[in-house]
């Protein structure tokens, strides 16, 4: 203890020193906080400007008539008003909300049952594991591209299935503007379930053996033990996943771009597309602002309970 | 959370267990996931038939069929003069450009995100826990909300459109997740261990560089699984913030394919892609397990 240093400090902070066997020693971290503050530094600068600046700045604007440059004026909720007029803003609402609702459910059902399957100790674990992450290691843009050569009506699955003798057979989903929003599905979840699996199969390691001796004493099959006890078990990875997939809808826009550029029409729009277009494209400041708040407090809205449920148990841990 | 797949946990349960060999349900299982594993690859096999073979065969229209005339012509093509526009130099341009985005910005993200890590679990200056639940919270807002006044804010310093602004956008949307793997790491480490260091006269620094930082390299690893992969396929950021001179490949890659008029080329378009995917997919399959540690730590991922 004698050999303590006191460099780069006046000797008034390093003098005082009680004994460390406090919990988590406050006295000494309150004295040396300085360069731990100057240190968080970047990090302080990033959550005003970055984070709180512009959220405040977007609802600023949001509140005004701005166009191409951002204007002072002040024009109440005009913007919101005239955004849920928009023809192409309400269809955008409707295709997210097909597109989230077909994904998530489809991505968890999908997950779980590869994460089930594959927990079964089966054969090349690694392998299968493998093979199901991979495409989540692509980016969307190559994703979509893939999937529009896979999907095109000329040349791709359509064309196969004529030549294997379904000459009738019909696949064109990707030109077809009720059911273009089911290709990006399809692409999308090809790209996202393995994710699902990763998650869900910690969940299942994490779970007793005791509870499948229990069950195999007691005689009950397999399926039931999955649907009734496990199951409900793997809710908080069910949650991991449920707000990984989330926020995935909400961002959902270098797949539409790369896949069907929002087309044909406007059959495939979505409103992280429309708000990119409105910003950049068609120079709409104050529209696209309103369009980004309500997006955000639509995420805010449905993400809350989840992440305040989160945040208890993690604190209960700690404690 | 833990949800890392701890090795032990299998061995146990691979332990008991290992009669029922060949039962239907077993077939069943069995079935399902091939079933399964094909449809996860067929992707990845057309995306390779397609990039050798000749556009003749393409036409065509065999989407599965194995090239009768093989032909690597189309990743040259691909690599070295595929069209965006006018620029007729292939993909390798964007491939350049990514790589001078991702390094920079993955160090930079890690280097502050260790710091923040080390600040906030050993030093908890007060006060500094609210601007760390609302970084974490950052990680959920939308993108769209942030990026006008962004570019308003690179503009007005001459950043926007630039290599150093690309990097100081990605540094600032990786933070949050970067923080937190750090943070969650160095909870793991012994407080005595600081204490002790401290009792030596560790300043902040010090301990940071000498203790801590030496003690982080499987987490540094983990990080830069996370940031490469993320930084490779970002689209929206690079779109926006990189500039003409500096976008990235998947952006190019983008361009190339679909704003180029007449004739698809399908064969070189396939080659690019794969062209693109190639990096992040080699972290994935080098990385392997890290790669799940990586994403199930990062499981706030803006």
């Amino acid at each position: 203890m004698g050999t303590l240093k006191s460099h780069a400090l006046p000797p008034e902070m390093t003098a005082s020193r009680r004994p460390v066997a406090a919990r988590r020693g406050r006295p000494l971290r309150k004295r040396w906080s300085l360069a731990a503050w100057v240190a968080l530094i970047p990090m302080m600068v990033t959550v005003v400007f970055a984070y709180l600046g512009t959220m405040l700045w977007t609802a600023r604007v949001s509140l005004s008539n701005s166009r191409t440059f951002p204007s002072n004026d002040f024009v109440g909720f005009t913007q919101y008003v005239r955004l849920f007029h928009n023809d192409r803003w309400l269809v955008s609402l409707q295709h997210i909300a097909v597109y989230g609702v077909c994904f998530i459910v489809a991505c968890l059902v999908i997950g779980m049952l590869l994460a089930i399957f594959i927990d079964q100790r089966v054969m090349a674990e690694g392998v299968l594991r493998t093979v199901f992450l991979y495409p989540y290691a692509m980016s969307f843009v190559a994703t979509g591209l893939v999937w529009q050569w896979i999907l095109n009506p000329e040349l791709g699955a359509q064309s196969l299935l004529h030549k294997m003798g379904f000459t009738h057979a019909r696949f064109d989903w990707i030109v077809d503007q009720d059911f273009v929003i089911y290709t990006i599905v399809i692409a999308t979840v090809w790209q996202a379930s393995g994710l699902v699996m990763a998650v869900m199969l910690a969940g299942l390691r994490g779970i007793d053996d005791e509870l499948w001796k229990a069950a195999r004493i007691d005689g009950i099959p397999r399926w039931r033990v999955y649907m009734s006890i496990v199951i409900p078990m793997l809710g908080p990875s069910v949650s991991t996943a449920f707000v990984l997939l989330f926020v995935a809808v909400v961002k959902l826009f270098d797949a539409v771009v790369a896949m069907t550029q929002g087309g044909p029409g406007t059959a495939s729009e979505v409103p992280a597309k429309f708000i990119m277009d409105y910003l950049f494209g068609r120079a709409n400041i104050g529209l696209a602002s309103a369009a980004s708040i309500v997006l955000l407090a639509t995420v805010l809205a449905i993400l809350a309970p989840f992440l305040y449920a989160r945040s208890r148990s993690a604190s209960r841990k700690e404690v | 959370m833990n949800t890392t797949l701890e090795p032990s946990a299998r061995v146990s349960r691979q332990q008991h267990a290992r009669r029922k060999r060949f039962s239907p349900s077993r077939l069943g299982i069995y079935s399902f996931l091939i079933i399964a594993a094909l449809f996860f690859l067929l992707p990845l096999y057309v995306m390779l038939v397609t990039s050798v073979k000749p556009m003749d065969e393409i036409r065509l229209g065999n989407l599965l069929a194995l090239p009768a005339h093989f032909t690597l012509q189309p990743w040259s093509d691909a690599w070295q003069s595929a069209c965006t526009g006018l620029d007729c130099n292939g993909i390798r341009v964007g491939f350049w450009n990514s790589v001078r985005i991702v390094v920079p910005s993955t160090v930079f993200s890690i280097v502050i995100g260790a710091i923040n890590g080390y600040a906030l679990s050993f030093w908890r200056p007060r006060g500094a826990g609210v601007f760390f639940g609302v970084l974490l919270l950052g990680a959920f807002i939308p993108y769209q909300v942030m990026i006008y006044p962004m570019v308003r804010v690179l503009a007005s310093v001459h950043l926007f459109s630039s290599l150093p602004g690309i990097v100081i956008i990605h540094t600032i949307f990786g933070m949050p997740v970067m923080t937190l793997l750090f943070r969650n790491y160095y909870a793991g480490i012994p407080l005595e261990l600081f204490k002790a260091a401290r009792i030596d006269g560790g300043g902040f620094w010090r301990i940071f560089f000498q203790l801590m930082l030496p003690m982080s390299l499987p987490i540094i690893v983990v990080a830069m699984i996370l940031q490469v992969t993320n930084i490779w396929n970002d689209y929206l950021l690079g779109l926006v913030f990189a500039g003409t001179r500096n976008l990235p490949m998947t952006v190019q890659l983008n361009n190339i394919i679909n704003t180029t008029t007449g004739e698809k080329i399908y064969n070189v378009n396939m080659a690019a892609t794969i062209l693109t995917s190639v990096v992040p997919l080699a972290v994935y399959f080098i990385s392997g397990r890290w790669f799940v540690r990586g994403i199930a730590s990062g499981a706030v991922k803006g």
